[in-house]
């Protein structure tokens, strides 16, 4: 009789936790996993104006790759990315590093820098089209301060006008990456860095060597954020520039939307996105596997 | 039906049944400027009076390609508006879709055949049934011309592109911007079918964007039209690239611009600004084009529903929008004409006259065009091809009008299959 009594209790209490996390698990599964298989079966087939599910082999991805503006939108990627990357790491760093001097007013800097963060990038987008608008913005404050000749267009340059986009994406989140990096430096032990004080160490020398050297799982936090932020810029391009002039500035995830969703041409959105999805896993798995591998070896 | 039940409330409970909104006609469509707005507002004034109720579902952006976007999530799942705002080609795409209603019950009642010419009655069937409804015939080829800024240049309106570039000359040197431009793409093909159209003629015209012929599309003639296209930049302002159009219209309004292209939707700002036909502004067709008319029709396409009292609603609504009274006061509002035939047109302005005299005086020489930019020509991917060459071509400085032709026939040709 004890037994059997106390079975159905245990069953229970193994059983809970399960049931409790199931649903969270089932709406990962399909909403996450589900939709991302969904999406490349789309990716080989016919679509156009509504999914369809027949299979038509890599037409989608050929059609793809014959087309220039992909191409000019794969090459904004790398160009953006990189640029926006580099430059708010090292701007954050910058940043992080003479905010640790023990400056007065310290938290009102902080907090100042780390503003933009709170902005929704439609925001940032939409100021900063009139800051860069050559007709309101610098440019025409510049002239009327008596420089005539003083030329600043590039968000109306073609060849320029991605570079618009770089300068908006850092000014909005370079002020997190340095939030990291302070908080990363606030870290490390002081009694390290006395004794390189008393060894004779001078401080940029003690910078180079022991605290930066010390930052690297900040930066990693800092690459994997700033990577997903980077390929997902969706609404700082619409906001910003349209993707224009003409498609001068177009990212894959414009791209995607555009010929997804106004061009009935859902079938070629969709290898736009596997590709999308192929560079975050180019990334993110080589970083979860070192990750992963360095668990492994402390235990 | 235990487990029926729970998703019947699960789905209640979100909002999911068409049900819930019974007796609802739910209309989606993109007019929110100015104008167009107060045009909407009298189509729900004359539903309501008919006893129905109007969802508005009103998605902004101009060329509708958010509308659109949102539409298909609609209809993807089930849960269609009553009608929604679509036009041309289009049309034929969605009946492929099989999720149009047919309308052939009230055409017939009404004698629809008799009523819109023969190029409208067209773009509305699909497999030769009535599914949509045309609310009017936009002329696209218009040029907006503030006659203050060209007699304080000493300008003359032009009537080919040789007196445009000397008129366009004159105003720039007066310190004024010519050409008010927005530079979206959708901005930047219409001025450019404007400038085919003037320079090639209608013939041409039908052979590059309509059958999509590629020896057109890459023969001297289009590249000629592509250097003249190109050419007008330079009358433009450096703040024009993503300029939404009614704020390039309000340019020309204000002065600050003599002309711009743009399709007679743009009367409804200068109506709208208190402006008169005439003696504030010139509406005329852009240079070369006098004896063209490049067409955009907008319908409502009615989707198929399942609940009755939203299809007695739908036909209401379809009898509506060809009323005679409807197409007058809407038509008034948005600056275009009745798609209706045999209206007095004793109440609308010059502009609108003219228009009508030419839409009737080009369908019969056959100089009646759909327009490419509004995608009255073409399916969207073949048009979103076009848009891309040309408006990377204009805002580029690199790539030469040869370049451009090829590259046409290329996006053309890939966007096809």
């Amino acid at each position: 009789m004890k037994k059997k009594s106390s079975a159905p209790r245990q069953s229970l209490g193994n059983f809970l936790p399960k049931l409790v996390v199931a649903p969270t698990f089932v709406v990962a599964v399909i909403f996450i996993y589900g939709f991302m298989f969904l999406n490349a079966w789309l990716s080989f087939s016919s679509s156009r104006l509504l999914p369809t599910y027949d299979w038509a082999g890599t037409i989608q991805y050929e059609k793809l790759f014959a087309n220039d503006r992909w191409w000019v939108a794969a090459e904004n990627l790398m160009l953006f990315g990189g640029l926006f990357i580099v430059i708010c790491l090292l701007l954050g760093l910058f940043l992080a590093i003479f905010l640790d001097q023990k400056i007065r007013a310290e938290g009102a800097i902080r907090t100042i820098y780390l503003y933009p963060m709170a902005l929704s990038f439609i925001v940032t987008g939409t100021a900063w089209k009139w800051i860069l608008n050559p007709e309101l913005g610098v440019q025409r404050l510049v002239r009327e301060m008596g420089f005539e000749s003083f030329t600043f267009d590039w968000l109306v340059n073609t060849e320029m006008a991605i570079y618009t986009v770089v300068i908006a994406g850092v000014w909005q989140s370079s002020g997190f990456v340095m939030a990291l990096c302070l908080a990363g430096l606030r870290g490390i032990d002081d009694n390290i860095i006395k004794a390189a004080k008393v060894d004779g160490a001078s401080m940029p020398l003690i910078y180079r060597k022991i605290i930066i050297p010390g930052l690297r799982p900040v930066f990693f936090s800092a690459l994997i954020v700033l990577t997903h932020i980077a390929i997902k810029s969706f609404d700082l391009i619409v906001a910003l520039t349209g993707g224009g002039p003409g498609f001068a500035t177009d990212v894959p995830a414009t791209f995607m939307y555009t010929y997804s969703f106004t061009r009935g041409q859902i079938g070629l959105g969709s290898a736009a996105s596997m590709m999308m999805l192929m560079a975050v896993a180019a990334i993110i798995v080589p970083y979860l596997y070192s990750e992963l591998r360095e668990k492994k070896d402390e235990h | 039906m235990k487990i029926s039940k729970l998703f019947l409330s699960i789905s209640l409970a979100l909002g999911l049944t068409a049900g819930a909104q019974a007796a609802e006609i739910e209309v989606l469509h993109y007019w929110t400027s100015g104008g167009e707005a107060k045009s909407v507002a009298e189509l729900k004034k004359m539903l309501e009076a008919k006893g129905h109720d109007w969802k508005d579902f009103a998605v902004a952006g101009g060329g509708g390609e958010s509308a659109m976007t949102v539409l298909k999530t609609r209809v993807v799942s089930g849960n269609p508006p009553a009608a929604a705002q679509i036009k041309g080609p289009s049309i034929q795409e969605w009946g492929d879709e099989g999720v149009l209603a047919n309308l052939s019950a009230v055409a017939q009642a009404e004698g629809w055949d008799d009523l819109l010419p023969g190029v409208v009655a067209d773009v509305m069937k699909y497999d030769g049934k009535y599914v949509a409804v045309p609310v009017n015939v936009h002329r696209v080829n218009w040029m907006w011309v503030n006659p203050e800024v060209f007699k304080k240049a000493g300008a003359n309106v032009p009537t080919t592109w040789k007196e445009f570039f000397v008129a366009a000359d004159k105003i720039k040197a007066a310190g004024m911007t010519a050409v008010a431009h927005g530079g979206q793409p959708w901005q930047d093909a219409t001025m450019f079918e404007s400038v085919v159209l003037g320079v090639a003629g209608a013939e041409f015209y039908k052979q590059a964007f309509v059958e999509l012929d590629p020896e057109a599309l890459n023969s001297p003639t289009m590249i000629d039209a592509l250097k003249t296209f190109h050419k007008i930049k330079n009358y433009t302002d450096a703040g024009s690239p993503g300029r939404d159009w009614n704020l390039a219209t309000a340019m020309v309004i204000n002065g600050e611009a003599g002309m711009q292209f743009m399709g007679d939707w743009a009367k409804g700002e200068f109506t709208a600004a208190g402006k008169v036909p005439g003696k504030d502004y010139i509406c005329t067709a852009a240079p070369g084009t006098s004896g063209d008319f490049t067409f955009n029709i907008d319908s409502f396409v009615m989707f198929n529903l399942e609940d009755k009292e939203q299809r007695k609603g739908q036909n209401d609504l379809a009898s509506t929008i060809l009323s005679v009274p409807f197409q007058e006061v809407f038509n008034l509002n948005k600056g275009s004409i009745p798609a209706r035939l045999n209206m007095s047109m004793d109440k609308f302005d010059d502009c609108a006259k003219l228009s009508a005299k030419d839409f009737v005086k080009t369908a019969k020489a056959n100089t009646l065009v759909p327009s490419m930019a509004h995608g009255m020509s073409t399916f969207s991917s073949t048009q979103g091809a076009i848009y891309d060459t040309v408006t990377e071509f204009y805002n580029s400085d690199s790539i030469s009008a040869e370049e451009a032709a090829e590259k046409l026939v290329k996006a053309v040709a890939a966007a096809k299959y």
